[in-house]
């Protein structure tokens, strides 16, 4: 076994199943502090679930989450888990549709998540900074006052990586970013989430191989719930097991 | 579609100045127009008109405070009769204990209708209301600590959408229960009232009338500042969210529970205020306030005039009830049926209720101008310039 203590992320032999589906089956996964990691996997291999796992969204049946090497996550909700530095990314993009894109990111702002602090919270110069920073490299200055559910969708992903980014989070988890987007976009996202894993630890699910491709990072793979391999991408590809998984369906 | 909120905001904005206006002048022109001008004269207000119109005030307050929880959080509450009958309660227990030894069993301390229950002692839950800032305090209390409980319980287990609604008519349909029973002590099903007096005037003076009636409309402004305070703080911004995407908002790092449970709090206190202020214009209070059809109603005010708005549920109330008023006189058959097509015809035209419709709102900019210009012509020399902001 790994020694855990210099892991983001330590998962060993987590299992959850839905209405006997096992969906998550005796899966571990070790994360180093800084890395950043691709996860691959067909659909249905439980990459969501895992991720629903490690945010506290869904509470394994067996099996230890660890989060920086010490801070057990299976017993803590959502909000807890967000607060300890773990950020996400849903699959599907998900932002605040009726507020602009700046009031996105200013309520993405770390701290201040009370209801106290939230009713005479005023923006400091710094924070608003802040924001400008993020906009910039999400590449949104100019729909800074737009309504979030007037973005185009890849606009809309990087929003969500921006929110994220404003959390400042140690871990981000990234559902499936470049679904749905153009060639250029996707270029575009690879570039930002390897530019931020220089100071973050970053999961990325994703299918689009020249996407990960261009990640260049230790990618796994998933399938029915645990990990068939692991390596380099071009050691996993050439793996015959996964090439039977993929090609198989 | 390109979204224009930004030019909608504003005209709700003026909506809203100019209604708040009004409000805050017919709080000072109703009263005095009633007092002061001689009956015979056409500018006379009738004191039952002074009332009704109160009536309709402490009706827009809780709309308001519906709007709230709904437009803004996205809690649709069908309970809110609840806290308005609580308020209500509350007040009327004091008004109560105020008629003293001059009910018709001339007991000084039990009420008429303990007295016919042969009761020897007054409940315990009945001490202290003889005392006009206890009972106050039990009208903001009573209701919040309600508000709280229920909150409390079903926002930590996520209870949302279709299935809060029905819990909250749940909780009002048991207060109906409760409260028809004699044993509760709260009147059953008469409820409370034959009220004599607040602070020693008498309810039924022109003066008291006023009073009450300049209260509601103060209310009103009260409220509406209360809640704008609330919706455009960040914490208003968080609440939006958590309309607009849950999930999004606890995975962001906020207990989406505790800000539920702040609003939830906070409108049954808004809606308390409202029934207390209700009892002592229509002079009763029963348990018929808890029935689960008049909360619904309230969403229907809201609904109408614009929810998410403010304005629109304020605008929604005092309309519905002057023409409940109105076709309830005037053709008592039809009026729920015409509830009940209004309602529909909101839903399927004007999702967004009357100010929450762009070209509504601008119609009622366009009045609203006018009037400014016929008050003040010299201020409004070119029509199309807009004042900077
Ligand atoms: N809440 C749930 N209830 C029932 N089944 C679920 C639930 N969440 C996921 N599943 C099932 O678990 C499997 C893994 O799903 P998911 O993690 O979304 O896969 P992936 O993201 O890899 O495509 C799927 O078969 C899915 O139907
Ligand atoms: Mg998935």
């Amino acid at each position: 076994m790994k020694q855990h203590t210099d892991t983001i992320l330590y998962l060993d032999s987590v299992s959850v199943s839905f209405d006997g589906f096992k969906a998550i089956n005796n899966l571990s996964l070790y994360i180093e502090q800084g890395e950043l990691r691709a996860i691959i996997g067909p659909n249905g291999a439980g990459k969501t679930t895992m991720m629903d796992i490690i945010t506290g969204k869904t509470r394994p049946d067996t099996g230890t989450v660890l989060f920086n090497g010490d801070t057990a996550l299976t017993e803590l909700d959502e909000a807890a888990i967000a607060n300890l530095g773990i950020g996400r990314k849903f699959q599907k993009p998900t932002v605040f549709e009726h507020h602009t894109v700046f009031d996105n990111l200013e309520l993405s702002l770390k701290g201040n998540r009370t209801p106290f602090e939230s009713l005479f919270f005023k923006l400091k110069t710094e924070q608003r900074d802040r924001i400008d920073d993020v906009l910039k490299t999400i590449n949104l200055q100019d729909a800074r006052n737009q309504e979030a559910g007037s973005l185009s969708h890849g606009q809309k992903q990087w929003l969500e990586i921006g929110m994220l980014l404003m959390q400042d989070p140690d871990l981000l988890l990234v559902d499936e970013p470049v679904a749905g987007m153009t060639d250029a976009e996707t270029i575009e996202t690879a570039r930002l989430l390897k530019d931020i894993s220089k100071n973050h630890s970053v999961i990325v699910v994703e299918h689009d191989m020249d996407f990960v491709k261009s990640l260049d990072c230790r990618v796994n793979v998933l399938h029915e719930g645990s990990v068939l391999a692991e390596g380099s991408l071009d050691l996993v590809q050439s793996n015959p097991e996964v090439i039977e998984v993929y090609l198989g369906r | 579609m390109i979204r224009q909120p930004f030019i909608l905001r504003i005209l709700q904005d003026r909506l809203a100045s100019f209604i708040l206006g009004l409000l805050l002048l017919s709080a000072f022109l109703v009263p005095a127009l009633n007092l002061y001008v001689s009956p015979e004269s056409a500018l006379h207000v009738p004191s039952y008109v002074v009332t009704l119109l109160g009536k309709y005030l402490t009706y827009a307050l809780l709309a308001l405070s519906v709007d709230l929880v709904w437009g803004y959080c996205g809690i649709l509450s069908l309970g809110h009769g609840a806290f308005f009958a609580l308020g209500g309660y509350a007040m009327g227990m004091h008004m109560m204990r105020q008629i003293g030894d001059r009910g018709v069993y001339g007991d000084p301390v039990l009420p008429d209708f303990m007295v016919f229950l042969d009761w020897k002692e007054l409940p315990w839950y009945w001490y202290g209301f003889d005392n006009f800032g206890f009972a106050l305090l039990m009208v903001l209390l009573v209701p919040g600590l309600l508000a709280f409980i229920f909150g409390w319980f079903a926002f930590r287990s996520r209870v949302t959408g279709v299935y809060l609604s029905i819990i909250t008519q749940a909780m009002t349909y048991a207060l109906l229960l409760a409260f028809f029973r004699n044993d509760m002590g709260f009147g059953g099903n008469n409820g409370l009232t034959d009220f004599k007096d607040i602070l020693g005037f008498d309810l039924k003076s022109d003066g008291m009338r006023a009073s009450l009636f300049f209260l509601s409309a103060m209310a009103v402004i009260f409220g509406y500042f209360v809640c704008k305070f609330i919706v455009e703080s960040r914490l208003g911004r968080v609440i939006i969210a958590i309309r607009d995407a849950e999930s999004r908002a606890r995975f962001l790092g906020y207990r989406v529970e505790y800000y539920k449970l702040f609003v939830f709090v906070v409108s049954a206190v808004l809606a308390g205020i409202a029934g207390a202020l209700y009892v002592p214009q229509v002079g009763i209070i029963n348990p018929s306030e808890f029935a689960p059809a008049n909360s619904i109603e309230i969403v229907i005010w809201v609904a109408l005039g614009g929810r998410g708005t403010l304005i629109g549920p304020i605008i929604g109330a005092l309309v519905v009830n002057y023409a409940k008023t109105y076709f309830t006189g005037a053709l008592p058959e039809i009026w729920l049926y015409m509830l009940g097509g209004l309602f529909i015809l909101t839903t399927l035209f004007l999702p967004k209720g009357i100010t929450g419709t762009e070209s509504i709102a601008q119609s009622f900019e366009n009045y609203r101008l006018k009037l400014a210009r016929w008050l003040r012509p010299h201020d409004f020399p070119d029509l199309n310039k807009e004042p900077a902001e």
